[in-house]
């Protein structure tokens, strides 16, 4: 187990570092930089690039780079002056994890809860509606779920704020739009998952042996079915946190999505970096942690 | 007591009977094997109708694709500020947008570049993948360690950083958006067919063809090929979502499609922006990408049914 847990330790920390190097290098070659405007003449931007160390060669400016984020220091953002990353990042980062939060929770609660359903009522009218619903969230993109989802909820008949981010009636149109694709994907699984343990001989005998049915799908049926799930949730979280880049814009909501669409237009390098290894290595720490748990769960995962 | 004439058997059965026919040779039975595999998948795939429907959407969506903008009298450039936001009419089939451009001749442009880049990227990512994952699967050891752990690192990094970035380093457009996906999307399909070629390297008919001397080309091309065929299939189906997917992602954001061309996430974009007071321009642009993924999905299900192994009788 502690050889599993370390070897995936090392592989996240060199995906972070991976991934900063990477993006260090690759912004270098846009063409363009940061300081434009009418105000910046050439001796101006000369000014500004030696202000922030951005005449030293590339590969000095690096290091300094790598120096500091190893001590969790991103830097100050070029495009919005005398504001720190890491600042940024505090102020919107709480936005963009509390929707991301609010669509998980309900996309899993609900996601499982129609799997279930759908499973224990194979066949019948409920499966379909379920595989319908699956069908639906799996096909309409986040965004235009979004888009639809504020015309008839917040304009035609305005039950919901439009947009903006302040109250919980705020939270409610932007999270079930994030939530809807991977509430489909969930049911699927968690369908799919039981009732492959529906045919298995543990579930028989509980059956041969007169349990009651609840008792069957609760003790027997849930429990073994999850496991499946869970080996998606990497991959969930990693969707629901992306998908949530565009949804903030939609909603006009002010988390890290709107930050990395502007800092990536502007290239502000400090910005972008930030918000990339920061995102990147949330990520891959949320993936660590599941992988951890499920190798905890099932110990079959440790040895492949 | 047994006076059995010599000749009853002959009498009964004719000769010809007895002679063995001619026996197939070694590669002519491969290929109907194969011929009875893809006759098998394809019974089994028409006769599930979502699947089939799927695939009739997705022709006719490409076949408009192709033939609407020839067919329509209107360039998707081409501005008309006295038909400014009219509504869907037979002179404008979906209506016209703020600068009164036909948003029919702008779905179906859209339509050319959001699939082109779907089944492109999905294409090139396919013939990565393949080629990286049986390296990794045939050569095993140091080999597949190095690519394996690069494949670890390339996952854990989530997909919209490593297309963003690549495609502003090279310019938002057609060709970056393809690049972009295929550079980075790979791994999926590496992964799968590493393992697959792992499966097989077990296999007695495989152990038995080394045995025999076959040499690594050989075994690729008749063993491995026909045999991870099938899983690639499906994964390259859903690839497609994926890219396609993505495209959209891009241009509503800004980083994708530039003007004048379009695609179906830059007009879901405008759509969005004009919802207020004109909801038919999101209408049009986001069935046409719904209808898309859901026709897709579909079919990759179809596939995955039609070839699982495990479905044969």
């Amino acid at each position: 187990m502690l050889r599993y847990i370390v070897r995936r330790l090392i592989i996240a920390f060199v995906a972070i570092f991976v991934l900063a190097t990477i993006t260090f290098f690759l912004l270098r070659l846009v063409p363009g930089d940061p300081f434009s405007g009418p105000r910046i003449t050439e001796v101006v931007k000369q000014r500004l690039q030696a202000h922030y160390g951005l005449d030293k060669p590339l590969f000095e400016q690096y290091l300094i780079y790598m120096q500091h984020l190893t001590m969790g220091d991103f830097g100050y953002s070029l495009t919005k002056q005398g504001h720190r990353v890491n600042d940024i990042i505090a102020t919107a980062f709480p936005y963009s994890l509390d929707l991301g939060l609010r669509a998980l929770i309900f996309a899993v609660i609900m996601g499982l809860f129609f799997g279930i359903v759908a499973a224990l009522n194979r066949g019948k009218p409920l499966d379909s509606i379920t595989v319908i619903l699956v069908l639906v969230g799996i096909s309409v993109p986040s965004f235009v779920l979004g888009g639809i989802l504020q015309y008839y909820f917040a304009v035609k008949w305005p039950i919901l704020p439009v947009a903006r981010y302040q109250s919980f009636a705020h939270t409610i149109l932007p999270a079930f739009a994030l939530s809807l694709s991977t509430m489909a994907i969930v049911a699927r699984y968690m369908r799919a998952s039981m009732l492959e343990i529906m045919s298995t001989d543990y579930v028989k005998m509980a059956r041969a042996k007169g349990l009651r049915p609840a008792q069957i799908v609760w003790r027997h049926q849930l429990r073994n079915a999850l496991f499946p799930v869970l080996s998606i949730m990497g991959p969930v979280v990693a969707m629901v946190l992306t998908g949530s880049f565009v949804i903030e814009t939609i909603f006009a909501v002010p988390g890290l999505g709107r930050y990395f669409v502007l800092a990536m237009q502007t290239l502000d390098y400090t910005l972008v970096m930030g918000l990339t290894v920061f995102f990147g290595a949330f990520l891959i720490g949320m993936n660590f942690l599941i992988d951890v748990l499920y190798g905890i769960v099932d110990p079959r995962i440790r040895l492949s | 007591m047994s006076e059995m004439p010599e000749d009853r058997t002959s009498a009964i059965v004719p000769a010809e009977l007895f002679t063995p026919d001619p026996q197939p040779t070694a590669q002519k039975l491969a290929t109907n094997k194969a011929q009875a595999f893809w006759s098998d998948v394809w019974r089994r795939f028409r006769g599930n109708w979502p699947a089939m429907l799927s695939l009739s959407i997705l022709l006719i969506l490409a076949a408009l694709a192709i033939v609407a903008p020839m067919l329509s009298p209107y360039s998707i450039a081409e501005t008309d500020l006295f038909a400014t936001y009219k509504l869907p009419s037979l002179e404008h089939l979906f209506g016209t947008d703020g600068l009164g451009r036909d948003i029919w001749t702008q779905v179906w442009m859209g339509a050319r570049v959001s699939l082109t880049v779907g089944f492109v990227a999905a294409l090139i990512q396919m013939m990565i993948g393949v080629a990286i994952g049986s390296i990794s699967g045939l050569y095993g050891g140091r080999v597949d360690m190095l690519i394996m752990r690069t494949v670890d690192i390339m996952i854990a990094i989530p997909f919209l950083i490593w297309v963003s970035l690549v495609v502003i380093v090279m310019q938002p457009g057609i060709v970056s958006i393809i690049l972009a996906f295929a550079l980075t999307q790979w791994t999926e399909i590496a992964r799968l067919v590493r393992g697959e070629v792992l499966k097989l390297q077990q296999t007695e008919f495989v152990i038995a063809s080394k045995s025999m001397g076959a040499g690594s080309w050989r075994l690729i091309v008749r063993h491995f090929f026909p045999n991870i065929l099938p899983v690639v299939i499906v994964a390259v189906t859903f690839q497609i979502t994926n890219a396609i997917f993505g495209e959209a992602f891009l241009s509503y954001i800004g980083l994708g499609i530039q003007e004048p061309l379009t695609s179906w996430g830059k007009l879901v974009a405008s759509g969005v922006k004009e919802m207020r007071g004109n909801p038919y321009m999101l209408i049009f642009p986001a069935i046409a990408i719904s209808l898309t993924m859901l026709a897709l999905q579909l079919i990759g299900d179809g596939l995955r049914d039609a070839t699982d192994p495990k479905l044969r009788q």
